[in-house]
């Protein structure tokens, strides 16, 4: 299963970032392989429909489950319309590889 | 016969501009002898006839075309997601999911262009607002634009409005508040920008954008000055280094208020007043015929 969380940088010590849509980066963890992975979010500056745009990646990216503080309504109703579970998680001190690895 | 289209706008909301707009088109009304058409184009709340109580004459949809895709006969090729610039067709290949997501949706029709297999899109009328058209009780005309609750879409509510205007009239043209694309679309044809602001910080920064925004379009301006007395001296040295015309001065007076917050017309309740707003017409009118569009 692969698990992904919204991260203000690139690395495995960076703390979330509480938004989705706009997020800087996705840090995923695949439970199988044990490796952690980072993707630049492609849809951080779009000028609007950023939740949806970032939905595809994410499905594109083969995440299963989703951690961020906060889903806009577009970007909610596409990932529930493409099966994604969506989990709303809200933690400033944890790195992301703590709560990657607590939540897959 | 004038067919001036002259636009009352601002950059910071509550500045004044329906109350210019409508005061402007009452002392025009009563001193020109011709057809005069005043225009709501703050279409997210237009209220111009809070004040003008014209009787509803006619109104008519305004529309764009959305598309909605067959997903039996789409291929999912992508390439009407990869046209659309506003992220409205979510695709994913590897799970063959297309959708439309109808509130980002322009309705610019790119998608049914670039799609290449017969009726996978066809389009369908999406209401975005309305145009009416009110005669007034002083023989004035109001056209006015309103959008639906719930929609984002301004522009093309706008864009309508304007088009339903009579290019044989004088149109006193109210703006929405900002400087954003809904602004441009009301004042970007405009002959004469009228810029109403306030002296304070906020009114003096929202105007500075505004009239970054009116140079850019290539319009004649003029300020007017609501509220004159309150706050400080600054938007006056920032006119004066700009080297901006100050068209009028409101006084900051509570008498005016009241007459407002009552529903009632300014200039036909205080004569002063009618005579400020004919001389600013005036002012605009010696503006238009200057040959000298560096303004």
């Amino acid at each position: 299963m692969k698990v992904a969380i919204t991260a203000l940088e690139k690395s495995k010590t960076s703390k979330m970032d509480p938004r989705f849509g706009r997020c800087a980066y996705f840090a995923i963890y695949d439970s199988v392989t044990k490796q952690f992975s980072f993707h630049e979010n492609e849809a951080k500056d779009a000028q609007g429909g950023a939740g949806p745009k970032a939905a595809e990646q994410i499905v594109n990216l083969g995440v299963n489950k989703l951690l961020s503080s906060d889903f806009g309504p577009k970007a909610k109703s596409a990932l529930d319309s493409m099966g994604i579970e969506m989990l709303v998680y809200s933690d400033e001190e944890k790195t992301v590889e703590q709560i990657l690895l607590e939540n897959c | 016969m004038l067919k001036y289209k002259i636009a009352i706008a601002s950059g910071k909301g509550g500045t004044g501009k329906t109350t210019v707009s409508v005061n402007l088109f009452y002392t025009l009304q009563k001193t020109l002898n011709q057809k005069i058409q005043l225009v709501d184009c703050d279409v997210e709340e237009p209220n111009i006839n809070l004040f003008t109580k014209g009787r509803l004459q006619s109104s008519q949809d305004v529309n764009i075309k959305i598309p909605v895709i067959d997903k039996d006969k789409c291929v999912y090729c992508g390439d009407c997601a990869a046209a659309c610039a506003y992220n409205a067709i979510l695709f994913v290949k590897s799970i063959s999911h297309i959708a439309v997501l109808e509130d980002l949706c322009h309705g610019c029709g790119a998608c049914s262009y670039v799609c290449n297999q017969p009726n996978v899109i066809i389009e369908k009328d999406k209401k975005l607002g309305v145009v009416n058209t009110f005669f007034l009780p002083n023989g004035g005309e109001l056209i006015e634009g309103k959008i639906e609750i719930g929609t984002a879409l301004a522009v093309p509510v706008i864009g309508k409005t304007l088009k339903a205007t009579d290019e044989n009239s004088l149109r006193i043209i109210d703006a929405p508040p900002g400087t954003s694309c809904p602004v441009m679309e009301t004042i970007k044809e405009a002959d004469f920008v009228v810029l109403v602001t306030e002296p304070t910080p906020f009114g003096l920064n929202d105007l500075k954008l505004m009239i970054g925004t009116v140079r850019k379009l290539g319009r004649k301006f003029g300020v007017v000055i609501n509220r004159a007395g309150l706050g400080d001296d600054a938007i006056y040295e920032y006119l004066q280094n700009e080297n901006i015309e100050l068209l009028m001065e409101i006084p900051f007076d509570k008498n005016l208020a009241r007459i407002y917050s009552e529903g009632k017309i300014i200039v036909e309740e205080i004569p002063e007043m009618f005579e400020k707003y004919t001389l600013l017409f005036e002012k605009i009118k010696i503006d238009l015929n200057e040959t000298d569009s560096d303004c």
